[in-house]
């Protein structure tokens, strides 16, 4: 059903909104099949209720939110973002959800707790179209500390004013804004607090390609492309490019963060 | 084969190979190639280009297999025709498309990105094959030397699949099932060599 849902301050505004269409259309969910148009029609198998996110790790208070208690901890903003993709691709979508911070402060993480640790949901039987790829599941991602109390990274339950689409990654996933796309882990089973930097999926992959911090830098080239322009989803070929922004735009937010880090070794 | 079914067998290969076209402008014209049209323009064009370098190799172990099928020569010159076709346009459509026409940025790429190199090498490897293509230039280079220079396209088929591979994110296996059905044909040719050679020895001891 549709969401209430309460204006952000920190939405983003004057950019032309990706279509609902191609937004539930065109996704990297590999457990659901490689192509982009595999999760649309094989992710209608994912079980989105019931669903609860065990939170464990370093924290005073371990916990386990139900989905129905998480659509209830804080009022749903509408949250407007730029989405980055690694590919070179972007999108601007409207997400539902309010600051992971929020759901954090409910577990009192322990001054020891560095790093925050994300996996997916997998079922062998449920996404049978895993073998697609040599990925070892379930998909894991993490973030520093502070970057997980960043405002602006959303526990995200909706969008456009609805509940996620089981391909957006429903019913629950973290959006991060000014980082590619696949750090942001769809249909969250686990969050995990701990000291040390986690291992992540990609970066298991291919660490050369996807670094862990993986923040948009138009001036950090993948080894296959360059990352300096992005093509727009849903525009004619000849208009799709535009110059991709530091930090995807979200500089006066985020870049301090990183005060003194060579963004070029911590790609 | 008839004249007849000869001329209407031609005509039906090339609208077969020209619908993938077809659907391009199509879809350029009414805005209809899906959410990312400049990647469904490049993946589609080398993704045509390498199936129609498939059906240009599986003609001679078609033939071999089955003697009724030797018209098929007659087809090979324009499937691998259309897959140079294909192969341009693909790389047109990055030249234009991701390189924005800047001669820079191509040789960069060409440097630095070995996908890249390893495609504009298989590309350029199709050219003199296509050149050379003609009844006139197989007159003027004799059957053997030119049977000799088309030998070329077994590394720019090698090269194009390496492009494929090394395009694709790491472990993502979407290029295994070209790979495979193009290793079974290199094979095939030595194989069925062999098997000839032995059943004409059996016939011969018979």
């Amino acid at each position: 059903g549709k969401l209430q849902t309460v204006k952000s301050p920190l939405t983003t505004t004057g950019e032309e909104l990706t279509s609902f269409q191609d937004i539930t259309h065109y996704n990297n969910f590999y457990e659901f099949g490689v192509n982009k148009s595999d999760p649309a029609q094989n992710a209608g198998a994912l079980p989105t209720r019931p669903w609860a996110i065990k939170i464990s790790g370093l924290v005073k208070t371990p916990k386990t939110f139900d989905i129905d208690d998480l659509l209830k901890l804080r009022p749903l903003e509408d949250r407007t973002y730029r989405f980055r993709c690694v590919e070179a691709w972007s999108m601007v979508i409207p997400w539902v959800g309010y600051s992971f911070s929020e759901l954090i402060k409910q577990v009192e993480p322990l001054s020891s707790a560095k790093y925050v640790e994300f996996t997916s949901y997998f079922n062998a039987k449920i996404e049978k179209w895993w073998p697609e790829s040599t990925i070892q599941w379930p998909y894991k991602e993490g973030l520093r500390m502070d970057e997980a109390m960043n405002p602006l990274t959303l526990l995200t339950l909706g969008l456009y004013d609805d509940v996620l689409p089981n391909q957006d990654g429903a019913p629950v996933r973290i959006i991060v804004p000014w980082k590619y796309g696949f750090k942001s882990a769809k249909s969250i089973v686990g969050i995990k607090f701990v000291d040390k930097q986690p291992a992540t999926t990609w970066n298991d992959m291919a660490a050369n390609e996807y670094g862990f911090y993986s923040n948009v830098n138009p001036n950090v080239d993948h080894p296959r492309w360059s990352q300096k322009t992005e093509r727009v989803i849903g525009k004619p070929f000849y208009a799709q490019r535009r110059n991709t922004l530091l930090f995807n735009g979200y500089g006066d937010f985020v870049a301090s963060m990183y005060n003194g880090m060579d963004l070029r070794k911590y790609y | 084969m008839s004249k007849i079914a000869l001329i209407l067998l031609k005509t039906l290969t090339w609208i077969c190979c020209l619908i993938p076209l077809a659907i391009l402008v199509q879809g350029s014209i009414t805005n209809n190639l899906g959410p990312d049209p400049t990647a469904q323009i490049e993946f589609a064009t080398g993704h045509t280009a390498l199936n129609l370098l498939v059906i240009s190799l599986a003609i001679t172990p078609l033939r071999q297999l089955w003697s009724r099928l030797s018209w098929l020569i007659k087809f090979r010159r324009l499937f691998g025709l259309f897959a140079i076709f294909y192969a341009s346009i693909h790389l047109l459509a990055y030249v234009g498309l991701y390189a924005y026409f800047d001669p820079h940025t191509i040789l960069d790429d060409i440097a630095k990105r070995r996908f890249i190199t390893v495609g504009v090498a298989a590309w350029l490897l199709l050219v003199p094959l296509a050149i050379t293509s003609t009844t006139g230039w197989i007159r003027r280079l004799g059957g053997k030397r030119w049977n000799q220079l088309h030998k070329l396209v077994y590394i720019a088929v090698c090269l194009g699949l390496l492009h494929y591979w090394w395009q694709v994110k790491s472990g993502v296996l979407t290029p295994l099932w070209i790979t495979l059905i193009m290793a079974a044909l290199f094979l095939a040719r030595p194989i069925l060599t062999w098997w000839k050679k032995q059943k004409g020895r059996t016939a011969q001891a018979a």
